[in-house]
């Protein structure tokens, strides 16, 4: 009985664990980036892994030996899963990369170089950002020719806009504060409020929203593939096993969608958390907690 | 050095009221020049136009003959602004909020009262008074011959207050500078200052 009166009283305490919060974000930032970097380099290894078939060990469903069992070709689905994210993660970190900076410049040249351009680059924005998403993608894909290249650069054509927006408010806004106008009645020069004034606000801003941009760019990149106009059939990115497994599913082989969908959510999330937590722990407002 | 504005003429926006209506003020360096009126009739327009933040519609805003927007980069008219924490960078160390200064003289800066261990805080992490003294020594560098003063003490306790005015006046005696002084407070200009200007009389 007072064991149990003991358990519950702590249970009500908010600090569980010695841990504050700002070390329990810093735990799952590094948890998460550890998971993504395991699957880059686990995906490098298992490249030949992924690729050979063995009619000998086909259709396994799980087991010790493999874990997420092997599909009609007797391939190893693991591998096949390790690789295809690895592949994935590449294509977001590129996308998400071209786009933040895409965003960085409209937004930037949006801010400072005067209303025509504003209106431009707003206008700009406004018609890429009312075009459905996937529909743009699918034109841009096709358009630079199927492959990498192609879903490399469709996903980041599409999803610049709303970090562009960001930057060009931010921007704005710190153009009105007094100790901007201040600096420039004291006779700084345009690079040095640029530098030592504007860069340490947007910074975080611009990292945050970066990261923010990868979980799009994968889930886009195996929409695209899934649909067919992504990357081509032999690699094995996440899109292409989704849509083979569709084929296998009424079979009973359940394993061959639901594995690698669920280390795709995965992975997504993984982003998710270390954009959030990066947010939470540049923000000075929180450096405290 | 004789500060002037001459015939100027204000409003916010295109159809705004007109805040300041043919206004004219001559400043001499030896001056101390306290503004006074109660809310609403200009006081800090008036000296974010002295300072050259915002442009008169009608009128021209003249240092010793020549236009205020010739003398260059650095701006020989420093304004302190109200609220100080608006006024630093909160993501600056106030170290680097003192380097943004003319040269600042590293005695004034010790007159000012400003202690050594303050320079390594962010704003967030010292008080408004202290962040004004920061404000206070920023604009009194090298080039400045104009000090512009819009209620820089509002904020701060009697004790400081007066700290803060006496170091003023003795600081702009010795170099030679102007000051414009605004407040809401009667007694304080009547104290301060060498003449005072009422704009509700000469803009009504």
């Amino acid at each position: 009985m007072k064991a149990f009166a003991k358990k519950q009283k702590t249970g009500l305490t908010l600090k569980k664990s010695g841990w504050n919060q700002r070390q329990r974000l810093l735990f799952w930032l590094i948890a998460a980036v550890l998971f993504l970097m395991a699957v880059c380099i686990g995906g490098m290894f298992l490249d030949e892994a992924a690729k050979t078939t063995d009619f000998s060990r086909k259709n396994i469903a799980p087991c010790l030996a493999y874990p997420f069992g092997t599909d009609w070709l007797g391939r190893n689905m693991f591998a096949r899963t390790i690789r295809g994210l690895s592949i994935s993660i590449v294509i977001g970190i590129s996308a998400a990369a071209v786009s933040a900076v895409l965003a960085f410049i409209l937004g930037v040249v949006s801010a400072t170089m005067g209303k025509a351009a504003d209106t431009m680059v707003t206008w700009f924005i406004d018609l890429v950002m009312g075009i459905p998403h996937m529909l743009l993608l699918i034109l841009v894909c096709v358009a630079c020719g199927r492959g990498l290249k192609g879903v490399i650069l469709g996903v980041a054509l599409t999803h610049w806009t709303s970090l562009a927006r960001l930057i060009r408010g931010e921007v704005l806004q710190l153009k009105e504060q007094q100790y901007i106008k201040m600096a420039r009645k004291l006779g700084k020069s345009n690079l040095y409020i640029a530098m030592k004034h504007m860069a340490p606000h947007l910074f975080p801003q611009f990292v945050v929203g970066l990261i923010l941009l990868f979980p799009h760019a994968i889930l886009h990149e195996s929409g695209i593939t899934f649909l067919g106009f992504g990357l081509s059939n032999e690699q094995p990115a996440i899109g292409i096993i989704l849509s083979e497994a569709m084929k296998y599913m009424i079979t009973g082989k359940w394993w061959l969608a639901l594995f690698p969908g669920l280390m795709l959510v995965l992975t997504v999330v993984c982003f998710y958390a270390i954009g959030e937590n990066l947010r939470k722990l540049v923000d000075p407002a929180s450096a405290h907690k | 050095m004789i500060l002037e504005a001459k015939n100027i003429s204000f409003r916010y926006g295109e159809n705004g009221r007109e805040i300041l209506k043919d206004f004219s003020l001559k400043a001499d360096s030896s001056e101390r020049v306290g503004l006074a009126a109660p809310s609403g009739f200009g006081k800090t327009t008036l000296c974010k136009i002295l300072s050259g933040y915002e442009k008169p519609d009608r009128g021209q805003v003249l240092l010793d003959g020549k236009p205020l927007e010739q003398y260059g980069s650095y701006c020989p008219v420093q304004l302190i602004w109200q609220h100080p924490e608006q006024a630093v960078n909160p993501r600056l160390r106030m170290k680097s909020v003192l380097e943004e200064g003319d040269q600042v003289d590293p005695a004034l800066v010790e007159r000012l009262g400003i202690e050594k261990d303050w320079l390594n805080r962010f704003p967030v992490e010292i008080s408004g008074g202290e962040m004004q003294r920061f404000c206070i020594a920023r604009a009194m560098g090298k080039r400045t011959r104009f000090l512009l003063a819009d209620e820089i003490s509002t904020m701060l306790d009697l004790i400081t207050q007066s700290q803060i005015w006496h170091f003023l006046i003795e600081e702009t005696r010795r170099r030679q500078m102007g000051m414009i002084v605004v407040s809401h407070s009667p007694e304080l200009l009547e104290r301060i200052c060498t003449r005072v200007i009422d704009l509700q009389k000469t803009q009504s």
